[in-house]
């Protein structure tokens, strides 16, 4: 179905990616967020605008950011007029945010707006424990004295140890490297695949940042001018001499680091783009989300490989139709799954409906400027630099040339986006 | 972090100290877009009529002179803003004396941050009338030497065919506080190309946001001296598109928000930086948008004894302080979107080291003097156009970087000038104003010194 209107990309920042711990260990991320904001207000000249809104999320939230959004945007030089939405879907988050605004901007709703999103693993919310939490509310709700010193005399010393939030599927109780490691074996994926996506990854990002392809992405942050995770010099072999963490083939070298950072995407109604003197890199043509039933045996990361097929069928469009493929790298494993997915005539047919496979995608067409493997995956944040990216290498490749986005996200869940060079 | 020496001397038994040693405090100068408060005086010493015609213009009202001639001395009653003298068709030794008895009463009653001002012919026939123009020189340069209180004296030389409309932007500079640390200078003002002397734009030397409308382009301008540029830009009304090396990005998004800009982040000596800085302007402005000003500010500094300096110190500075500007001019000039705007501005940044020679830097002198060089070859070739290009050559002005130079050294850095202090990076970045004003059409191959008379060089 066409839509009413386009979207288009007109830019894109982010912070530099920063190891969890590391250089933004004191940022908030509101502060994150905010000076994502800032710098795509300084790159295309929005500062004191109002927009007709700002969506975007965190996947590690705090209670007192139940508006992280909108005040980040009372942080920003925006407009203070500008509406905001936070928004979550897990990794999906940033992505998700992006097709909000589109959707808006597509339907009328708004002209211009932005996505984004926002993840310090650094600043993460820590929890008291439930026992602490009941005697405390308890004692908050006693009107006397006695009462109060009552209920806080059912704390017991255990219930003072503090919970961190942990990358871990409630319904399974597995972590996703662990659920990642059951797929990676299920799809015979080889530690020397894994470790050969994860060197490519650095080793794009790498010359991406020496060509400047990020000058016009990227607003150092902090004192941070690059990604600290990418390792320029890292090599297959280097990679191969880390020991597993899940599984037999996963280590910190082919799995996603901790990472803190904040991505931000502005969209436009194209005319609107255009009368407001603003480029237009790309086209948002469609979007779709996919969930997998991982409490029953699916493969929690692969709800991306479902999506697409749902994708393609709508637009009518192969998988070979596209110049680009950005699949966030959670895992070196997932995407190297993901591929053998679209590949399987069994999974094609039997998962997916289809009766031929989806088929192969030329890899040399692939996370071309680096993925979340180099440049570190602050949750809610990728599915923004992802869309950032890709619509500026969808442009330099000139008008119609179309890229495929997936992001794979906790839950058993998959978002999904064509975007297409104007 | 001052050191021991510097809280000392700034100490209150420090500064009584210093100033029986002959260090007093050094005056405030008056900054900004301020007249002076005090009378202005005029003088016509041949009969030209021009200054009294700027003055005019600007809306200046000036009083006649006291004359020292040859009677009792005669006495300002209250203290006198400006002298502005008019020495345009003066031919003859004899007729200097017309200056003496001037400027002799005047400069007794000039105020703080007061201002002497001399007009003089830039062209002259005879070898008595070239002496003169030159004398006159001389007598500025020393009046500015011996002025008190943060007051400046200035020369400037009009060539023929001059009209009030092109000296109103110069007038105007240096009788307000814009013009504060630089003194003892003399440049050259000329008749504004032929086809904007007639746009009523030209004649708006006192306007209070001549750039409106505008956009200009500030290159490392995230922080410093850039900074205030951007700022001083902004507040005339331009649009400013902020450049600066990616590293320095954080600081440039929050200049450019609050200027209401745009920030480039852009290596300049990237073989398509030229290019970029189109492309930016054409894309956030539109196909239409043209670049009324470029300010060449980015700079970097590797000193060293030339003894010690080897082929990556010298080409780095030599790569960003002039290369990269000499890259991008021809780029924006060659009538691309995004370009620089016929009856635009190109400004460059030189220095006193490059005037004068600094020790210890060699590349730098090397760089800064061939701005000077550039500028000379440039504004006779861009005339046509009614593109002008100048350049500022500051002093000793307070930075951060500056900040670094140890104590003692800085202060006397700050002392060998006759206004006896450091400049601020607004008193640069006023006098680029200046130069990016529509009306200084007239205005071309000039280098100003910004140094509040530095002791150093020509």
């Amino acid at each position: 179905m066409p839509l009413p209107r386009s979207a288009v990309v007109v830019g894109g920042n982010r912070t530099p990616f920063a190891k969890a711990g590391g250089a933004y260990a004191a940022a908030s991320n509101l502060d994150l967020l905010t000076a994502a904001l800032d710098g795509l207000v300084a790159r295309f000249g929005l500062a004191g605008r109002e927009l007709d809104e700002v969506a975007a999320g965190a996947v590690l939230k705090h209670t007192r950011d139940f508006n992280l959004t909108r005040e980040a945007v009372l942080s920003s030089a925006l407009a203070p007029t500008t509406p905001a939405v936070d928004l979550q879907q897990a990794c999906g988050t940033g992505l998700e945010a992006v097709v909000y605004i589109a959707n808006k901007i597509a339907l009328g709703q708004a002209e211009v707006g932005i996505g984004g999103g926002v993840d310090s693993a650094s600043d993460a919310p820590i929890a008291v424990s439930e026992g602490l939490r009941r005697a405390l509310l308890a004692a908050n709700r006693a009107k006397t004295l006695p009462r109060r010193l009552q209920a806080l005399a059912g704390i017991r010393p255990s219930h003072l140890a503090p919970v961190a939030p942990q990358v871990v599927e409630p319904r399974t109780g597995l972590s996703m490297g662990e659920h990642q490691a059951r797929t990676g074996a299920a799809w015979g994926i080889s530690r020397a695949a894994q470790d050969e996506l994860a060197a490519a990854s650095h080793h794009n990002l790498a010359a991406a940042w020496s060509s400047g392809f990020f000058d016009d992405l990227v607003t150092p942050y902090l004192g941070v001018a690059r990604d600290t995770i990418l390792r320029p010099d890292t090599s297959v072999e280097k990679l191969a001499a880390l020991k597993p963490v899940f599984g037999d083939t996963m280590t910190a070298g082919n799995s996603t680091a901790l990472t803190d950072g904040a991505a931000a995407v502005l969209l436009a109604e194209q005319g609107w783009a255009e009368a407001n003197g603003l480029p237009a890199l790309a086209r948002v043509v469609d979007a779709q989300v996919a969930a997998v039933d991982h409490p029953g045996g699916d493969d929690l990361l692969l709800a991306p490989a479902h999506a697409v097929a749902r994708l393609l069928a709508r637009q009518g469009m192969a998988l070979g139709d596209f110049e680009l493929y950005e699949l966030h790298e959670a895992f070196a494993s997932t995407v190297l799954a993901t591929l053998k997915a679209w590949e399987s005539a069994e999974f094609c047919s039997t998962r997916l409906g289809l009766s031929t496979p989806l088929g192969p995608i030329d890899t040399d067409r692939l996370n071309i400027t680096g993925s979340s493997l180099a440049t570190g995956h602050p949750f809610a944040a990728t599915g923004a630099r992802i869309v950032a990216t890709a619509a500026k290498l969808l442009h330099e490749r000139g008008g119609g040339a179309r890229g495929l986005v997936s992001v794979c996200a906790a839950g058993g869940q998959g978002v999904v986006a064509i975007l297409e060079a104007v | 972090m001052p050191g021991l020496i510097e809280r000392a001397f700034y100490s209150r038994g420090g500064q009584a100290v210093a100033g029986r040693l002959g260090l007093p405090e050094p005056p405030v100068l008056r900054r900004g877009r301020v007249l002076p408060g005090e009378p202005v005086v005029r003088a016509s010493l041949a009969g030209s009529m021009l200054a009294a015609d700027t003055l005019g213009l600007l809306g200046v009202v000036a009083t006649s002179p006291l004359l020292d001639d040859g009677a009792e001395l005669p006495t300002y009653p209250e203290r006198i803003g400006a002298v502005v003298v008019d020495a345009c068709g003066l031919r003859e030794i004899g007729q200097l004396e017309g200056l003496r008895a001037v400027l002799r009463p005047a400069v007794r009653a000039l105020a703080g941050s007061g201002r002497v001002v001399l007009l003089a012919d830039a062209e002259v026939e005879g070898v008595e009338a070239n002496a003169v123009r030159q004398a006159l020189d001389g007598i500025n340069r020393t009046v500015g030497k011996e002025l008190r209180r943060g007051a400046t004296a200035n020369l400037v030389y009009v060539r023929p065919g001059t009209a009030a409309a092109d000296l109103a932007s110069t007038f105007s500079f240096l009788l307000e506080g814009r013009s504060a640390f630089v003194d003892g200078q003399s440049w050259t003002v000329g008749p504004a190309p032929a086809p904007l002397s007639a746009a009523p734009a030209a004649v708006r030397g006192s306007d209070s946001a001549p750039l409106a409308g505008r956009i200009v382009v500030v290159t490392g301008a995230a922080r410093g001296i850039g900074a205030q540029i951007a700022t001083v830009a902004a507040r005339d009304g331009a649009t400013v598109v902020g450049v600066d090396m990616p590293a320095a990005g954080e600081a440039l998004a929050a200049l450019a928000n609050r200027l209401h800009g745009t920030a480039l982040q852009l290596d300049i000596t990237a073989a398509d930086a030229g290019e970029r800085i189109a492309a930016h302007v054409a894309t956030r402005y539109g196909a239409d948008a043209r670049i009324h000003g470029i300010v060449h500010n980015a700079g970097i500094t590797r000193d060293k004894l030339l003894a010690n300096t080897d082929a990556q110190r010298w080409a780095q500075v030599l790569e960003v302080n002039l290369a990269a500007e000499l890259r991008i001019n021809p780029v924006l000039l060659d009538g691309r979107p995004g370009g620089l705007a016929e009856g635009g501005r190109i400004v460059g940044i030189a220095s006193t080291s490059g005037i004068a020679g600094n020790r210890g830097q060699a590349n730098y002198a090397a760089s800064k003097a061939g701005v000077v060089g550039l500028v000379g070859a440039e504004a006779p070739e861009l005339a046509g156009r009614g593109i002008t290009v100048n350049a500022v050559a500051p002093g000793f002005i307070e930075t951060d970087m500056t900040a670094k130079i140890p104590f003692v050294q800085r202060e006397v850095f700050r002392r060998t000038n006759s206004l006896g202090q450091g400049g601020q990076p607004v008193d640069v970045a006023e006098t680029i104003g200046y130069f990016l004003d529509p009306a200084s059409a007239g205005v071309s191959g000039q280098v100003v010194r910004v140094c509040g008379q530095n002791l150093v060089g020509q």
